[in-house]
């Protein structure tokens, strides 16, 4: 009949409330279930997964040697032209001129971190470092050149 | 004594008697995006919604005749930015069927696995947001520990959290991570733990109940018509989930229901995809054990060249039925491309769904419709 | 023990020692004024403070914790924010209306604190019609709020005005109905006559089923008079108004905003003390050794902790439900609330004339 709905009406709905309010008072009343990492406080201790993509580097050895020989695959790789190489002709010690790279300029304001330039290089010489702090106050400063001044490149590459 | 009689000054723009015109501005807490709604109403009852587009669009088609078939599956990423893997899939699947290239077990059951942690930490999001625009601010945070975790395992393997190119044409673009198996299982765990939670506060909830049923019915004839796909169909009684109908990658090995409820109001739509979430744990549960050892791309050339003709391939978004059409020349670059985007097709029944209801009902059938507007403009 | 009661009346003695009556009268009035007006101020910064750690919590994340230890100096930045902002006033709106609304419901708030007891012996005017002087000063919130709506010139807000002014007049029935259940049993409207009868006892224990009902009902319907979630549909922010306050902006929208925190204080500090006892700790019949333990917690820190435990009732309630729409506010009103009061009313009279209740 008509009261016994009402009541069980406002029963079922009055119990689902109550419900829902003991989950709340449950995370109130646990603060270790809280998530949040302070990010400027636990810089020293914060781990950042080794794929992540921040940027592209060119790793350097102990004697500022790198592996890129300038064949440009990144740049025609690139989606948006984020990487431009400039190339030079170097003279070899036997006389016979070969080309090598003179700056590899990466953009990092353009660069969308796709990944396929660093899937194109054969040699290996570009990789993504997963740094994420790139603000700056200058523009200019993004446009980075990724092969350190006075490195050349290591013997046996081609 | 108090000048208080003409408040609206631009006449023009009124209808009939006592009608006002109200933007819902590209601005809104509400609309997920910049969405524009030019709601006309009559007192407190809607009598029209016109949805102004176009605030995000990028030209993304135009790019990608510029783009070869290895790089414009990037852009495909940044669509619907909530199914990122499903549209890459999408596009990898379209360049394989092309050159008819091989793709290696282990990377199908690896794409499946992404693609439906992904359909998961999608319909997370939406449950946050819309139980946001309904006034509980708490499952938002309890969505995002759950969508953290999916995240973290993207982190690990692809390098990224929102916008992933992993998947190539071919299989992937390097081998998963060595945690990746163990991070996948603590995760379904998690996640097997905490459904409660969600049926406690909000599914149980009589106000969000009260707030939802009966609101914003969509029948399955109007849905067909409009070209509604993905939840917002299936929850008015249509079939049309591509995984069963046209299966891809591994999907006709794996076991897994699919919702289809017939209430067609925003209840529905919500349990449906409530249940999906379920249903794509399942999925996985099959299939992460059992990933095969191999390669994890096939053999490609080095410049990929589709032959003369049209493709067309479609896949299963969160959202709905997510398609890529391709008219290629034979060149390295689509001649034209065009994404069949399952927003846009869900959006143009919100019209039709809303006329005469309440302004309080447009915030819970908007919400059930799960729009992501740069997928709608592209 | 330590108690307020004490500091008064020597503080009274003092001056009625050192000035002659008149003057020391004009003193206390002047001292009076100048405790309501601090403790405002002070309550208004550790309320919204409390729920921004109180929703926090409930979140599962931290809450302001930068500004002083713990987040404490919140919110006095933003009360330094919001007074450097700019105060806009509408083009063709009423002038004189628009600035006088956030006053009228600030000056709502200070009427009603005159009889609340903060303590024993320690309410500003013990009136023997308490309970309806409450009922009938809370009433004229309304007025500000319509004020404010209809003054602002945009049509948005006189349509939360509007819906604002239904609700809280609608879920006034609900409260004074709740409000008479306490009434009936203790047989006298003046709040010091009811705390007295608390003595054995709080109200909620004793007049076991119908007080618990009046309570819930109570709650219910202060969280609906003060536009709280879940029925804060005037001012919520995803809705298409904003509600009265739209064109309020700086100083005024901090009175607007102010004046809601406070307005919640002083239902909670009648609920508790019409429900919990007030100032009285919690004693148990007439075992006396339990009893007197109980009496060394002084009384204004029961009535602050009984107060703020209501405070925080209200608070779990806005993070945990989503909103009701305004027809379902109002048909909770009148087909839901509105019914089981009026039967809990004839409940509790019929329980009082036979004495059913402890």
């Amino acid at each position: 009949m008509f009261l016994k709905e009402y009541l069980s009406d406002v029963a079922k709905g009055v119990s689902s409330l109550l419900k829902g309010m003991r989950k709340t008072g449950y995370y109130f009343t646990h603060p270790k279930e809280i998530i949040t990492e302070q990010y400027p406080d636990n810089r020293a201790t914060l781990l950042m997964s080794e794929r992540f993509k921040g940027e592209v580097v060119m790793p350097h050895d102990a004697n500022n040697e790198h592996a890129c020989t300038g064949c440009t695959a990144c740049e025609l790789a690139c989606p948006n032209g984020t990487i431009k190489v400039v190339t030079k002709f170097e003279v070899s010690p036997e006389g016979k001129k070969k080309k090598a790279i003179d700056a590899l300029v990466y953009r990092l304001e353009l660069c969308t971190m796709c990944n396929l330039c660093i899937v194109a290089c054969p040699s290996d010489a570009i990789k993504m470092a997963p740094n994420f702090e790139h603000s700056v106050f200058d523009r200019t400063k993004l446009t980075k050149i990724l092969n350190k001044p006075g490195s050349k490149i290591r013997e046996g590459i081609e | 004594m108090y000048n208080q009689t003409e408040i609206i000054k631009d006449t023009s723009e009124l209808g009939a008697e006592g009608e006002l015109v109200i933007n819902m501005g590209p601005q809104h807490p509400a609309t997920h995006g910049v969405l524009h709604l030019v709601v006309t109403l009559n007192g407190e009852t809607i009598k029209k919604i016109e949805p102004h587009l176009g605030y995000i669009h990028r030209s993304i088609e135009k790019m990608c005749e510029s783009l070869t078939y290895r790089q414009f599956i990037y852009v495909t990423s940044r669509m619907d930015y909530l199914s990122s893997h499903i549209n890459n899939l999408g596009c990898a699947l379209l360049v394989e069927k092309g050159m008819q290239i091989e793709v290696p077990d282990r990377a199908k059951y690896i794409r499946v696995i992404l693609s439906e942690l992904t359909r998961i930490a999608s319909h997370e999001l939406w449950l946050g947001a819309m139980a946001m625009d309904l006034g509980a601010f708490t499952p938002f945070f309890y969505a995002f520990r759950e969508r953290e975790m999916i995240t973290d395992i993207m982190e690990d393997t692809c390098g990224a959290r929102l916008t992933m190119n992993y998947i190539v044409p071919g299989g992937l673009m390097y081998d998963i991570h060595p945690d990746f198996q163990k991070k996948v299982k603590a995760f379904i765990t998690q996640f097997k733990s905490k459904v409660t939670e969600y049926e406690d506060l909000v599914t149980n909830n009589v106000i969000f109940q009260s707030r939802t049923k009966g609101v914003g019915i969509l029948s399955a004839e109007d849905a067909i018509s409009y070209g509604c796909t993905g939840p917002v169909a299936r929850a008015s009684g249509v079939s049309c989930d591509i995984r069963k109908i046209y299966p891809y990658e591994v999907y006709d090995k794996v076991e897994f229901d699919e919702v289809i409820e017939t209430a067609g109001d925003s209840f529905a739509r919500y349990i449906v995809r409530v249940k999906e979430m379920n249903q794509s744990i399942r999925i996985i549960e099959q299939l992460i054990d059992n990933i095969p050892e191999g390669d994890f791309v096939g053999k490609t050339k080095n410049v990929l060249k589709l032959p003369k003709g049209e493709f067309y391939t479609r896949v299963e978004t969160a959202r709905g039925e997510f398609g890529v059409y391709v008219v290629s020349e034979g060149g390295t670059t689509p001649h034209r491309i065009k994404f069949r985007s399952p927003g846009f097709s869900n959006l143009s029944a919100l019209n039709h769904i809303s006329v005469g209801s309440k302004i309080g009902d447009l915030m819970a059938s908007m919400g059930t419709l799960d729009l992501v507007i740069p997928d709608i403009d592209r | 023990m330590f108690s307020l009661e004490g500091i008064t009346t020597s503080v009274q003695d003092w001056l009625f020692m050192k000035f002659n009556p008149t003057m020391a009268l004009a003193m206390e009035c002047v001292i009076v004024i100048l405790l309501s007006i601090s403790l405002f101020a002070i309550l208004g910064l550790v309320l919204v403070l409390m729920e921004r750690k109180v929703a926090a919590h409930i979140q599962i994340r931290l809450g302001p914790n930068r500004v002083g230890p713990g987040g404490m100096f919140q919110t006095v930045a933003d009360t330094l924010k919001l007074i450097m902002k700019e105060g806009l006033v509408p083009d063709m709106a009423d002038k004189f209306l628009f600035n006088l609304a956030p006053f009228v419901v600030m000056m709502v708030g200070m009427l009603l604190l005159a009889p609340i007891a903060f303590a024993k012996n320690f309410q500003i005017w013990d009136i023997n019609i308490g309970v309806l002087y409450i009922s009938s000063v809370s009433s004229l919130s309304v007025i500000g709020i319509l004020m404010a709506g209809w003054a602002s010139n945009n049509k948005y807000s006189l349509l939360g005005a509007m819906r604002s002014g239904a609700q809280i007049v609608s879920y006034e029935l609900s409260a004074g109905f709740a409000v008479l259940t306490i009434v009936v049993l203790t047989g006298s409207l003046q709040l010091s006559d009811i705390i007295k009868a608390q003595e054995n006892g709080w109200w909620i224990f004793k007049g076991h089923i119908p007080a618990l009902i009046a309570f819930v009902l109570y709650i219910i319907a202060v969280t609906a008079e003060t536009n709280r979630a879940p029925f804060d549909l005037a001012e919520a922010e995803s809705e298409l108004t904003a509600g009265f306050h739209t064109e309020y902006s700086g100083m005024r929208f901090a009175l607007f905003f102010l004046a809601e925190y406070i307005n919640i204080f002083i239902v909670c500090a009648i609920g508790a003390t019409l429900f919990f006892g007030g100032w009285m700790p919690l004693h148990i019949g007439h075992w006396e050794s339990f009893n007197h333990i109980m009496d060394y917690i002084p009384s204004s820190v029961w009535f602050m902790g009984k107060t703020f435990f209501l405070i925080f009732l209200i608070m779990w309630f806005r993070w945990t439900f989503p909103r009701l729409r305004v027809d379902q506010l109002l048909n909770l009103e009148w087909k839901y609330l509105l019914p089981i009061s009026l039967f809990n009313l004839l409940l509790v009279a019929i329980i009082a004339i036979l004495g059913w209740h402890f």
